[in-house]
């Protein structure tokens, strides 16, 4: 029984299947990276998790209990963009979340609670490495310090789970690898259970405990969206065979590399 | 040779391309007015600079002998008033409005349709309903500014919050927001300076509906002046006038401006061309 469980799952769009017959578990502290080829559900699956959309046949299990079916505190979320909110600065941005906690009315902690929420926010920014941009606004930050700021601000809640949406699709190359670097440290340090959407297979390897591929399992060429996809897939990942992408994914790696 | 598109002015440059066509207009008026002047000194249609300084006298400097108020601060005390009155409520009812439609899909299902309906009666067209509903007093002249840019205000500002991403509403409710923290924290202070932008494009046909309404119904009012003197054709004053009110104009709309500036600076584009 995993902490974020899909029993027998299916969404489908009038008589359009996306997903059919989605089963998985991913346990307390995995790593879970999902790849696929475009359209094969990724993002629906994510939008699943998060409670955007609801399945239209099986049962999501988040502990043991249904997931609510729209977005709340036990998941936090990082996009590809527009994550973080643009007219509050760095520490504003990650103080929202303790604010919503523990200010319903109005929003904004005060006195003692603030400094306290204020202490950990600024414990936190400095951990992602943004110590020195307290005060600045997300449009004066760079990609990849957006990034940071986004994962800082997901983290300040201490999610149950940690929903990544192709978080790092559009940093350069070499931030990419610095942000790989954090992720893998905050995940070991925090201890956190983690779904990351990515389009890059290398990446899913390099940082998952396991890997699951989406695609679909068979093809009516007559009527090609009757067959939704689903984990066709599902690499259990050591480390001494982590770096190793398998065969069976090796022709969908050079695929989805252009 | 570079290309037109190119070239482009700095400082002093700038300066003086902008300040160009305002003095030809003026150059213009005034070969115009002193040809009209030395063929007929009584004209009234082209006044010079000279008659004009001594209508400004009598308008704004001299009280008026049977109220006892100068003409142009009483007339300008009484279309501010108005004026601001319609827009201080045409702003917060955008504020709310606007909010609760852009951000509530249930809110726009229900008020979407009213409020665009509403937005495409040309409030001229009301104006003699407002007469007969509020009197010929101050309400009416208030409730048409009102009722003529709150329409469309509201559209804009709903369709607006309407655009924040769908992400960071999303990531709002993980951080644990509620409706009402999405509406305050989120929607809220993206909503203010796009609502300061609607204000000053709104602040044009408002002055349209306050001059409409003191010319038809009034008695003080900058509007109502303009067309009192009107039947004397006495363009001495007119001029003057139009020249206050643009001034008038002007300095609400770069007030507003600087206030944009200075309270939602994230918010501002980067200086364009």
């Amino acid at each position: 029984m995993g902490a974020l469980s899909f029993q027998d799952v299916w969404v489908e769009y009038g008589d359009k299947i996306v997903l059919e017959k989605v089963s998985l578990d991913v346990p307390e502290g995995a790593f879970v990276s999902i790849i696929g080829p475009s359209g094969a559900g990724k993002s629906t699956f994510l939008r699943l998790a998060l409670g955007q959309e609801s399945p239209t046949r099986g049962r999501i299990l988040l502990d043991g209990e249904p997931l609510s079916a729209e977005p709340g505190p036990d998941r936090g979320v990082v996009f590809q963009r527009y994550s973080v909110f643009p007219h509050m600065n760095a520490l504003d941005n990650v103080l929202f979340g303790l604010d919503c906690a523990g200010s319903p009315l109005r929003g904004r902690l005060a006195g003692k609670a603030r400094k306290e929420a204020r202490a950990k926010a600024v414990a936190l920014l400095e951990r992602v490495g943004l110590g020195h941009n307290l005060k600045t606004f997300p449009a004066a930050l760079s990609g990849g310090m957006q990034q940071r700021l986004a994962i800082a601000q997901a983290l300040i809640t201490r999610p149950r789970i940690l929903l990544l949406d192709e978080p790092f699709g559009a940093l350069d190359p070499g931030v990419r690898l610095d942000m790989h670097g954090l992720i893998t440290e905050l995940w070991l340090e925090h201890r956190l259970t983690i779904l990351m959407v990515t389009h890059d297979i290398k990446e899913a390897f390099k940082l998952g405990s396991r890997v699951v591929a989406f695609d679909k399992r068979r093809h009516d060429p007559q009527a090609p969206h009757r067959y939704g996809s689903t984990a066709v897939y599902d690499f259990p990942l050591d480390e001494k065979k982590r770096r190793a992408i398998p065969p069976e994914l090796a022709a969908m790696a050079t695929s989805s590399a252009d | 040779m570079r290309r037109l598109l190119n070239a482009r002015p700095n400082g002093g440059a700038r300066l003086l391309l902008g300040l160009l066509p305002i003095l030809a207009l003026v150059m213009v008026y005034l070969l115009v007015a002193s040809a009209r002047h030395a063929e007929n000194p009584r004209d009234k249609i082209t006044p010079i600079p000279s008659a004009m300084a001594a209508a400004v006298q009598t308008m704004a400097f001299t009280a008026d002998p049977r109220t006892g108020e100068i003409p142009l601060v009483a007339d300008t005390k009484a279309s501010l008033r108005r004026l601001g009155i319609a827009m201080v409520l045409a702003a917060v009812t955008t504020l709310v409005l606007g909010l609760v439609i852009g951000l509530l899909p249930l809110v726009n299902a229900s008020l979407g349709p009213l409020v665009a309906a509403i937005s495409v009666i040309p409030p001229i067209a009301v104006l003699p309903i407002l007469f007969i509903i509020f009197g010929l007093g101050e309400t009416s002249k208030i409730v048409l500014i009102f009722v003529g840019v709150t329409p469309v205000m509201v559209r804009d500002l709903a369709s607006h919050v309407r655009a924040i991403p769908e992400e960071q509403i999303v990531k709002a409710q993980t951080l644990g927001a509620s409706t009402w923290l999405t509406l305050l924290r989120v929607a809220l202070p993206q909503a203010l300076p796009r609502l300061i932008e609607s204000l000053r494009l709104s602040l044009c046909p408002a002055w349209v509906y306050l001059i409409s309404a003191e010319a038809i119904a009034a008695d003080v009012g900058l509007g109502y002046r303009i067309f009192l003197v009107r039947r004397y054709l006495s363009m001495d004053i007119i001029l003057p006038y139009v020249v206050w009110i643009s001034l008038l104009a002007v300095i609400m709309d770069l007030a507003l401006l600087s206030w944009s500036r200075v309270f939602y600076g994230w918010a501002s584009p980067p200086r364009s061309r």
